[in-house]
């Protein structure tokens, strides 16, 4: 066997290797034997870190000496929803700063959930002269000015796309800084910045890029510019709107709408804010070639909304507000059978009372109509056993599954039961699921389905949710694939922690906020689990100065093999092996 | 099924500190709720009375700090001094679960008026030839509008106060609000103007000094 392996060329299996992109399968690759490790090694181009703390840079680029390619996710998911303090971490400098001296053939760049700075992206600019993609998503820390270094400096650049990061805007002259010569631009996402770029800089920009394919505007786009910006990209596939509004005028609109017809490739839109109805006819002509339509911005009432999503027969995506109301998912299962993915966003989610005739019925409809539905995210203010259940028999291949009732503790409104069976009967009859969110009212119940269930389940988010420890117990000891739990408000503590420590290896990491986990445990944890960072976030202070009994604010455990970081702040402790409490 | 697996007591947690309850956050204490547990031979059945809150009366505002780093043990200990109804998803951090970009579209949503980009308003001038339009937005305060109207106008605006109105010129800025009445501009906190302002008109000479003697 061992002779057989050696008697190919390592260029031969490199060769071989190529054809291989999947981690999973690179990573299996490299365990054959030692001469296939340091093939596949040399050879790995891209490589995918889901937790920036749980390796070092320098372990990255020993093992991989040439990577083109890097993705690196920093905060936990519920920063999305500040859940996790300012300056908790994430920084991306070390790792900007070990890689321009590591991989000067750098061409992308993607992070989530990072802190990056304009010093940060300067060196990003100057270092990698073949960069190409840089993919910002959920970041803050820098400025325009920093955006301004990557486009003067990046000559290749192909993609720029700054997806919801928080960016300070200094100053929308940026978008100058691309040299008149430059023209490789393919993919532009710019909809999070808050001030006006210089619109003339934009359209040379766009007239001289003959690969744009992607352009995402922001709101300060004016929608009298569009059509001209339209006219210049023929060719786009991907277009988000600035704001979609401007008084009414038939010259303005048959510009615009001849304009959209011209974009025979458009699959997808986006946008769409401060909507005013008259405009959207002009989009019409191209509805039936639409596969995503993102109207999540737009105020538009149920009657407007499924006349325009009535005519995108061949969507797959679709995401909304609740203004589209139960009528309106009714229309959508009716015209949309290509349907995979459905996100209805609230259009007030702080009000005490619900404001639009949006309930579970819709979810139902849906569910009945687009037999491929695969991915939901579903905001609501009520719902019921048997509707869970309905859906659950109806699309038993759901594979995402995320429902927020929301009022917390909200239980069947027709029973007034917990919705225990209805979730059951979503993790039963859906066996491939892969994320699932909970919401209303929940007991232990719902844990023992979950853990007897879900299999397959990856990512799975809990809050105002079970009774006892036994509902966490149910879940570390029963869903063989979690990577990510996350959990809020939930009274767990330290028995199901402790009983089920070894699993916590096995995953990426687990958020607990609001919980019942005293200082005492994750003391005991950090001490008996060397593989993994147990972090305490409490900014009232050192947990020393509380009974160890008392419980803790935020425990975020991730599994490391790069040991306690050192950027935490006062307000992040640590425990490691020789039982000393860490401050960074 | 039978919950087989016992963990003992739970003495030694001390979990009143954060004492969690199937109740919405913000409650002080159970009998608001209404809970009540009825153990069967099959299965335990939680019931959980409906209680809905009264709305609050006024405007109903929100902490709009995106940063803002409270824990829910904060939201649980509404004072009872407030004058609204504790509104328990407007203080639960990070309730629902949507991202800030969405957040911050909702509170700029929200000042909008709906009719298109900005707040335009008309603004008329006793004498003037023709009407104007200003951007309500634009404007962080009285100050700055009524500044920008001076200069729009070519005219001065005396001082405001509360007492008296304009004093120490013959004109006064006047709107009209939701219901249709003629208001005198600068009674009102600045945020509530904006909402309910629909246009604006100075008026000159006996008209306006008959609203400044009010």
């Amino acid at each position: 066997m061992q002779r057989m392996a050696c008697s190919f060329p390592d260029e031969v299996l490199e060769h071989v290797f190529s054809f291989v992109q999947c981690d999973n399968d690179r990573n299996a690759i490299s365990t054959v034997c030692k001469s296939w490790y340091k093939i596949e090694r040399w050879s790995r181009r891209r490589v995918f870190v889901g937790n920036c703390y749980a390796i070092s840079p320098d372990m990255v680029i020993r093992r991989f000496p040439d990577v083109r390619s890097i993705e690196l996710k920093g905060k936990p998911h519920f920063a999305d929803f500040n859940l996790v303090p300012d300056g908790w971490g994430g920084y991306v400098a070390p790792w900007i700063s070990a890689m321009a001296a590591a991989y000067p053939w750098l061409e992308e760049i993607r992070l989530k959930r990072m802190v990056i700075t304009d010093e940060n992206l300067e060196l990003i600019s100057k270092s990698f002269k073949n960069f190409k993609v840089l993919v910002l998503s959920s970041c803050e820390g820098f400025s325009t000015d920093g955006l301004a270094a990557i486009a003067a400096n990046c000559r290749n650049l192909r993609e720029l796309d700054l997806r919801e990061s928080e960016v300070e805007d200094l100053s929308g002259h940026w978008l100058k800084h691309f040299p008149d010569d430059y023209t490789s631009l393919v993919s532009l996402n710019i909809a999070c910045l808050g001030c006006e770029v210089s619109f003339s800089a934009l359209e040379r920009l766009v007239g001289r890029c003959p690969n744009l394919r992607t352009l995402r505007l922001n709101r300060a786009v004016p929608l009298d510019k569009l059509a001209n910006l339209l006219r210049r990209a023929p060719q786009l596939v991907e277009l988000g709107t600035g704001a979609y509004s401007s008084e009414l005028r038939p010259d303005v609109f048959s510009n615009l709408s001849g304009a959209f017809s011209g974009c025979k490739e458009l699959k997808s839109l986006s946008g769409f804010w401060d909507v005013v109805p008259g405009y959207l006819p002009a989009v019409y002509p191209i509805c039936c070639r639409l596969t995503t339509l993102n109207l999540s911005y737009a105020t538009i009432q149920s009657p407007d909304l499924i006349k325009l999503v009535g005519q995108c027969q061949n969507l797959q995506r679709l995401w909304v507000l609740d203004y589209i109301e139960d009528a309106g998912l009714d229309a959508v299962a009716a015209s949309c059978k290509d349907l995979r993915e459905l996100r209805v966003f609230p259009s007030d989610p702080y009000g005490p009372e619900p404001n639009v005739p949006l309930t579970e019925q819709g979810l139902v409809s849906i569910s009945e109509g687009c037999s491929k539905l695969q991915s939901v995210l579903y905001f609501c203010r009520q719902m019921s056993n048997a509707a869970l259940m309905t859906i659950a028999r109806n699309r038993p291949n759901m594979t995402r599954f995320r429902l927020c009732i929301i009022e917390p503790g909200t239980p069947d409104y027709l029973t007034l039961q917990p919705l225990d069976v209805g979730f059951g009967a979503i993790v039963e009859h859906c066996k491939d699921l892969q994320r699932l969110s909970l919401s209303g009212l929940l007991t232990d119940l719902v844990f023992e389905y979950i853990g007897t269930y879900a299999k397959k389940l990856e990512m799975l988010s809990v809050a105002f949710a079970g009774e006892s420890d036994l509902g966490l117990h149910h879940v570390l000891s029963g869903c063989e694939k979690l990577r990510k739990l996350e959990i809020r408000d939930c009274p767990f503590g330290d028995k199901a922690l402790l009983a089920n420590a070894a699993k916590l290896e096995t995953m990426r990491s687990l958020w607990m906020s609001s919980c019942s986990v005293t200082f005492g445990a994750c003391k005991l944890l950090g001490q008996k689990m060397p593989r993994l960072n147990v972090e305490v976030i409490d900014e009232r202070g050192t947990p020393d100065s509380r009974p160890e009994s008392c419980p803790i604010d935020k425990l975020y455990i991730y599994r490391t093999v790069a040991g306690s970081r050192f950027d935490m702040p006062g307000f992040v402790w640590t425990i490691d092996e020789d039982s000393a409490m860490r401050l960074s | 099924m039978e919950k087989s697996v016992n963990y003992g007591d739970h003495d030694d947690l001390n979990l009143e500190a954060t004492e969690l309850r199937l109740g919405l956050p913000g409650i002080s204490s159970s009998s608001d709720i209404g809970y009540e547990k009825q153990s069967s031979s099959a299965s335990t059945v939680v019931v959980v009375r409906n209680n809905k809150r009264a709305s609050p009366e006024g405007i109903m505002t929100q902490e709009s700090s995106t940063k803002s780093n409270s824990s829910v043990s904060d939201a649980r200990n509404v004072g009872p001094d407030s004058h609204h109804q504790p509104l328990a998803k407007a203080q639960v951090v990070g309730w629902p679960p949507i991202r800030s970009f969405r957040r911050n579209s909702f509170q700029q949503k929200k000042t909008d008026q709906g009719d298109g980009a900005g707040m335009y308003v008309k603004v008329s001038m006793d004498g003037a030839p023709y009407l104007r339009k200003v951007d309500l937005k634009v404007y962080k305060s009285y100050p700055e509008l009524l500044t920008a109207l001076e200069n729009m106008f070519k005219f001065t605006i005396g001082e405001y106060s509360e007492r008296e109105g304009y004093n120490g010129s013959e004109y006064a800025p006047t709107y009209e609000d939701k219901d249709g009445d003629w208001m005198l501009v600068g009674d009102v906190p600045w945020d509530m103007f904006i909402f309910s302002c629909k246009r604006l008109r100075i008026m000159k000479g006996s008209e306006a000094r008959g609203l400044g003697c009010l």
